[in-house]
């Protein structure tokens, strides 16, 4: 089998709390391991002032297809993945239709092939159309490949449903993804409640509704010993509550967005639609409590929640925009930049959050440079300046208030499955 | 037939192509607009109803949710002013075609409209058209955001009665959370130097609003005897039927302001209402068409509000030149 060496990097590997100057071996889809002898590698990666990382998985993105490939197809939402140095994604069941059943997902998995980018992890539906109402074939997803369960943004409602989701799941140990939100505290709102939505009479989203899910589905998993993933976390309140409920020993992990780190709800003084998110940004204090979350381990993955929309649809009113940020291909430069290089979290704590971190909430053999493990690796140049330019996205969407924006560092390699995919 | 009015005697200068909102006004910029349709308003009383600023230039109504008066009032003030105006209302148009709003306004503006009024149900879509058209952009109500005119004829129609603002006490009484006229009246009232008081069911005033510089009351009774002005916002059916108060009658008893409350306030308390009025829930009609009332006031006055309003757009400076 052929041999890749990555010569001289800085190799930092959270799930060994590894972080030294070496040289890597990959063997065919497999990791040798650090520093192991291979007198005639059959390729060399020269690595000197790289950071070499486990491949970094994204564990909450939209691919749009099928059914909105005018957002996204498979091909391009995974080239975007590469652009951005990941080497897997996790995609939602809310495509049309949803995969709540084993065709949709082995398709989705057929086309991740065929693009041949970044690996593809479909979730499956925990609902029958995403509707909450009854449980999708979740045995015949799982023997299709699937690893968790989502109804992506649609928050399963009911208790009911989600404590049953949760007990038949364990069947298999998978999660379920839950945006956590109460939908009758949110409706028609469009940012974060409270004094900006008041000033601009925009509709307000408490945190409150988040606060309540997150109890609601902790108590479930207390109930059933299932596993819960709340996706997408944004209040200190929520966060508060699963630090308690890990202290316990339940099963839960919980993300947070790049975006929600680094904006307030301040920004919609703008009315710019392309900071209509869902969660909604947030104040200061939420953002200190992710960031706290982040450092003491309470918040294990950090993710883009990808979502991609075509111009036509962000260029409008902004009661009519629909939520998201296409954030594949700017979580790497913004984390480094507003996280890293401003003393919030180590490398080490940072490469966590998108390696083993995500690895372990969907039991992947990734996520580590440990010899035996799959041979996903990205290289990152640490000290590259430069600014975001959406028309160079590989994704088909733009939409991010990002653009322009001064970054520093990227991805320059990746590799998945002992190949380089991309170079910068 | 005169040009144009007199340019009032102000330093200020009106530089701004759109009127977006009264929050992003300075007090001088609202005090200009104030004399400007005074200035109006006495031409008006000496006969000289139409005059030529506007001449040759087309003022176009893009009213994406229902309105009368509002459309109305611009649209004779446009008229008074003699532009050409075109009325575009969702209903008949090309919307209910699958036409975007941006795309209306492009093709209204294609026909030459070199300003644009426009009222949304969404907050900010005035703000979206300025980016995207070339015309000035007039708010004639944004959802819950703001009503610049609405609160400028307010403030005006104060003005004229008391003859200023600054130190006055002026209570907004009812649906804050969903009133654009609540928002407009704030900034307006209190940069020109008023105290405002807004009061209603805890359920409609908005989160953090005293944030804004504005004393938060629930008791509509207790606040009453300070109160130079009374502004009793429309309150609209369908909030009661959303469960935000139990019943129009309770709503009515608590905030509405009768023959009985106009006893506690003071005599020369000015009653203002932007209508349309529900007689007997906000306002009894011995209230609203007594000597206390300006209701009538404030719908001439909106008129000649309008008309300024245009006319500075119109006239603006540019902000460049020295």
């Amino acid at each position: 089998m052929a041999t890749l060496l990555i010569r001289g990097g800085r190799i930092i590997d959270p799930s060994q709390e590894l972080d030294r100057m070496g040289d890597l071996l990959l063997e065919g889809r497999r990791i040798v391991g650090i520093d192991a002898p291979c007198p005639n590698p059959d390729e060399v990666i020269d690595a000197r002032g790289l950071i070499v990382s486990p491949g970094l998985i994204d564990l909450h993105v939209s691919l749009r297809e099928p059914g909105n490939e005018e957002d996204e197809t498979i091909a391009t939402g995974t080239a975007a993945a590469l652009a951005g140095g990941f080497t897997s994604v996790a995609c939602m069941s809310d495509t049309r239709p949803v995969v709540d059943n084993r065709s949709e997902a082995e398709f989705i998995m057929i086309q991740g092939e065929r693009a041949g980018n970044a690996h593809v992890f479909p979730l499956g539906a925990v609902t029958k159309n995403n509707a909450g109402q009854e449980l999708a074939e979740m045995g015949q997803l799982v023997e299709a490949g699937v690893l968790a369960f989502s109804d992506g943004r649609t928050p399963v409602a009911n208790a009911e449903i989600m404590r049953r989701a949760l007990q038949y799941a364990s069947m298999w140990d998978r999660p379920i993804f839950n945006r956590p939100q109460v939908p009758e505290l949110v409706q028609n709102g469009v940012m974060h409640d409270g004094f900006i939505s008041t000033r601009l009479g925009l509709r307000g989203m408490p945190a409150a509704a988040e606060d309540i899910m997150v109890g609601r589905d902790i108590a479930l998993c207390e109930l059933t010993g299932g596993r819960v993933h709340l996706m997408c976390i944004s209040t200190e309140g929520a966060i508060d509550l699963i630090r308690r409920a890990r202290e316990r020993g339940l099963r839960i992990s919980t993300e947070v967005t790049p975006h929600q780190l680094l904006l307030t709800d301040q920004v919609m003084d703008t009315f710019d639609s392309a900071y209509k998110v869902d969660p909604p940004l947030r104040t200061e204090r939420h953002i200190a409590a992710c960031i706290k979350g982040l450092q003491d381990g309470t918040i294990e993955v950090i993710c883009s929640d990808h979502q991609p929309h075509s111009p036509e649809k962000k260029q409008r009113e902004l009661d009519l925009v629909p939520f998201g940020i296409a954030g594949l291909e700017t979580l790497l430069p913004l984390c480094i930049t507003g996280l890293i290089e401003t003393g919030h979290l180590s490398w080490m704590q940072f490469l966590s959050k998108v390696t083993i971190g995500p690895a372990r909430v969907l039991n992947l053999n990734k996520g580590t440079l440990r010899a035996g493990a799959d041979a996903d690796v990205t290289l990152i140049n640490p000290d590259v300046s430069w600014t975001i330019d959406p028309t160079q996205f590989q994704s088909k969407s733009r939409n991010t208030p990002f653009g322009g924006r001064q970054v520093r560092g990227r991805a320059q390699t990746v590799i998945v499955n002992g190949q380089v995919r991309y170079r910068a | 037939m005169p040009v144009a009015a007199a340019v009032p005697a102000s330093t200020v200068k009106w530089t701004r192509k759109h009127l977006l909102g009264l929050e992003e006004l300075s007090a001088d910029e609202i005090t200009l607009i104030l004399d400007q349709a005074e200035e109006f308003k006495r031409l008006a009383a000496r006969g000289e109803t139409k005059l030529k600023a506007l001449s040759g230039t087309v003022v176009a109504n893009l009213f994406f949710e229902n309105s009368t008066r509002t459309k109305t009032s611009f649209s004779l003030a446009a008229k008074r002013l003699s532009a050409d105006t075109i009325d575009f209302s969702a209903g008949g148009s090309s919307l209910s075609k699958g036409e975007t709003f941006i795309d209306t306004a492009r093709n209204i503006e294609a026909m030459g409209a070199n300003q644009v009024v426009v009222r949304h149900s969404t907050p900010g879509a005035p703000l979206l058209l300025s980016q995207h058209v070339n015309a000035s952009i007039l708010n004639a109500g944004d959802g819950t955001h703001e009503h610049p005119t609405q609160g400028l004829l307010d403030v005006f129609s104060i003005r004229e009665r008391v003859g200023h603002i600054k130190g006055l006490t002026v209570a907004l009484v009812g649906d804050i959370l969903h009133s654009r006229v609540a928002r407009s009246n704030i900034w307006g009232l209190t940069k020109l130097g008023a105290h405002v008081i807004v009061c209603g069911p805890a359920t409609l005033i908005p989160p953090h609003i005293e944030r804004l510089g504005v004393e938060v009351a629930h008791n509509f009774d207790s606040i009453l005897p300070r109160c130079d002005c009374v502004n009793l916002l429309r309150i609209q059916f369908e909030r009661q039927r959303s469960g935000l108060f139990p019943s129009i009658t309770e709503y009515s008893h608590l905030f509405g302001m009768n023959g009985d409350r106009l006893k506690k306030s003071k005599s020369d308390i000015v009653i203002l209402a932007p209508g349309p009025i529900n007689r007997g829930v906000e306002i009894t009609p011995d209230v609203a068409d007594g000597r206390n009332s300006v209701i009538l006031d404030q719908v001439t006055n909106g008129l000649f509000i309008r008309m300024a309003c245009l006319y500075l757009l119109h006239q603006r400076q540019n902000p460049t030149a020295s």
